[in-house]
């Protein structure tokens, strides 16, 4: 464990104020269909063509619950270690917008579907537990355009009804650091168990946030505001930070936080009040008339249970008792599903411990550097193996190792072929290699002299001359063995 | 509990309902002694009693997640309040 210590505070001119955040996660659920209708959720469809009569809340049509998502929010909620709730309830949520046809979003109030969990966060500083408060299960709205027309805005119905997540955390976070990690946390457990894809640019996953200040060493909470509606992990972090400032300057200057709702605006980074919702807490909940008490059958939890995947904790656990990688690569490691995949067909095929350092560089820029998903990789896990082997196996040198993967991304190849076809076997014959070495050294007498008198740096002129006459392929440890025995003969 | 007029414009206003002034006056006679003749079931104890939030007994019905609906844009795009063939076009609302 890392010695730094958790230290983020904003400083006022009479002390140091702690934050206190807590997130409204809105996950969307993957599933084909609608919560309450059968209309395909497929994103980027053409404008209100996956909009069913329910969507569009005509007159007299009954929502009926798609099996499939009530099987989803369970899974998400045994994967937060949360307590299941066999009976749960829908109700009303009022509200009046023009992307909420039906007047009220069908969600759950006092009886949500899951209760409460919690989500380990690895810190620089320790791991820290953040509890969850309730996962509830809602209908997503449609979407308002407001910039296709001066006068008008553009409503189209496709996400109207989708089903929504809404994972409400306990107020744990203290940081902008501790919401990266958490929603980062949540991502790759629901990608994990195949809830929610995670998109946040698509909005598969978007954050209510919720923020106070109170001075370091408080135990009451202060006044919170609520920001709506934020979809990257960066916005959310600005809101957070240029909340708390603004929070902590009216406490300075004597003044009242008013507890309400804000927008983040990322043009000019700041948050400001959103006086349209001002009825907005006003929505007058009740059980839908429509729907029943939604029952599980134990067994169902039980079945569901049974057939979770391995989640990203215990991989984590995993890979360091059965590859001996440490924390911090394990951690990086099961981050994602897919890239925990890739480096376990690596690491069977070849050493576990080299294909995790050459993973995590050279193989993680190069993806970076081509904006690549490591499902999309040009190298596939068979070759990286391959690879590694060759390393490891002191077939080539870890120099030539970064050439042959260059060729390897151009070429897609397989790396046996190209160290072949390019001669860039490293030389391992200690006799080839004492060839050279003697050649070296008698068309450098002097400098021998040099060294024997005493000017040891010149070591590395002479490595550098048998990798000059090698093309690089001189084994640099046999080098240097054989190097400092005939030096000193 | 008693409703005032300033009671019945916020419920009015919540529910989109447009209340002439002049009526408010007897909408909140009407609305309280309603609300009287309910506030007679208060009388009952139900500390042991369950909301009962359906009649029936029965668990929700549930169907498949298959997808049997929508490409009806015609059709749905008829309720919008103007023209256009992709969107519903409503009043600007921006925050």
């Amino acid at each position: 464990m890392s010695k730094e210590k958790f230290d983020y505070f904003i400083k006022g001119e009479k002390g140091k104020y702690e934050v206190v955040i807590g997130l409204e996660v809105h996950a969307q659920v993957l599933s084909k269909s609608k919560l309450f209708s059968g209309s395909s959720t497929k994103f980027g469809a053409d404008p209100n063509n996956q909009v069913s009569l329910i969507d569009s809340a005509f007159p007299g049509m009954l929502p009926v619950i798609n099996e499939e998502c009530v099987k989803q929010a369970v899974r998400t909620g045994l994967g937060l270690n949360a307590k299941i709730n066999n009976y749960s309830v829908f109700d009303r949520k009022n509200y009046f917008y023009a992307d909420l046809p039906q007047g009220y979003q069908i969600s759950q109030y006092k009886n949500p579907i899951v209760g409460e969990g919690k989500v380990l966060l690895d810190m620089p500083y320790g791991s820290k537990e953040i509890g969850i408060e309730r996962l509830h299960l809602e209908q997503d709205a449609g979407k308002s355009i407001h910039d296709m027309d001066p006068s008008n805005t553009y409503v189209d119905l496709n996400r109207s009804g989708i089903a929504l997540m809404e994972i409400v955390s306990k107020p744990d976070l203290r940081s902008p650091d501790e919401v990266n990690a958490y929603i980062k946390k949540l991502r790759s457990i629901m990608r994990y168990l195949g809830t929610c894809d995670g998109n946040m640019q698509e909005g598969s996953l978007r954050a209510d946030v919720n923020v106070s200040v109170r001075k370091e060493g408080d135990t009451n909470f202060g006044t919170r505001c609520e920001i709506k509606n934020v979809n990257s992990i960066k916005f959310m972090q600005m809101a957070i930070e240029y909340e708390a400032a603004r929070q902590v300057e009216l406490i300075e200057n004597g003044k009242k936080i008013d507890q309400e709702t804000r927008l983040f605006d990322t043009k000019k980074n700041e948050t400001r009040s959103m006086r349209s919702k001002e009825d907005a807490h006003d929505y007058r909940y009740f059980p839908d008339p429509d729907l029943l008490p939604l029952k599980l059958e134990q067994k169902l939890i039980d079945d569901l249970k049974k057939s979770l995947p391995e989640l990203p904790d215990k991989k984590k656990e995993r890979f360091v008792k059965e590859y001996g990688l440490n924390a911090y690569e394990a951690n990086v490691l099961v981050s994602e599903k897919e890239i925990s995949d890739y480096y376990e067909e690596v690491a069977k095929l070849s050493d576990k411990k080299l294909a995790a350092t050459w993973m995590m560089g050279d193989l993680f820029a190069m993806l970076n550097d081509r904006g690549l998903d490591i499902s999309k990789s040009p190298i596939s896990a068979k070759y990286f193996a391959e690879l590694v082997q060759a390393i490891k196996s002191g077939e080539i040198s870890g120099r030539i190792a970064k050439e042959v993967f260059e060729i390897m991304v151009e070429s897609g190849d397989n790396p046996k072929k190209i160290i072949e076809s390019k001669g860039m076997k490293q030389q391992s014959d200690p006799k080839e290699l004492e060839k050279i070495i003697n050649e070296i050294l008698s068309k450098n007498k002097d400098k021998v002299d040099q060294y024997k008198a005493g000017k040891e740096k010149l070591f590395g002129f002479f490595v550098g001359q048998v990798m000059k006459l090698s093309g690089g392929k001189a084994n640099p440890q046999l080098t240097n063995e054989i190097l400092k025995k005939l030096l000193k003969g | 509990m008693s409703l005032d007029k300033e009671k019945i414009k916020h419920v009015a206003k919540l529910a989109r309902i447009s209340v002439d002034e002049a009526k408010v006056e007897s909408l909140t006679k009407d609305l309280n002694s309603i609300f009287k003749f309910i506030e007679q079931l208060n009388e009952l104890n139900t500390d042991k009693v369950e909301p009962l939030t359906s009649i029936l007994n029965q668990s929700l019905r549930s169907r498949k997640d298959e997808i049997s609906d929508g490409k009806i844009r015609e059709k749905i795009l008829k309720n919008s309040p103007k023209e256009n063939e992709e969107f519903f076009v409503v009043p600007k609302v921006v925050e």
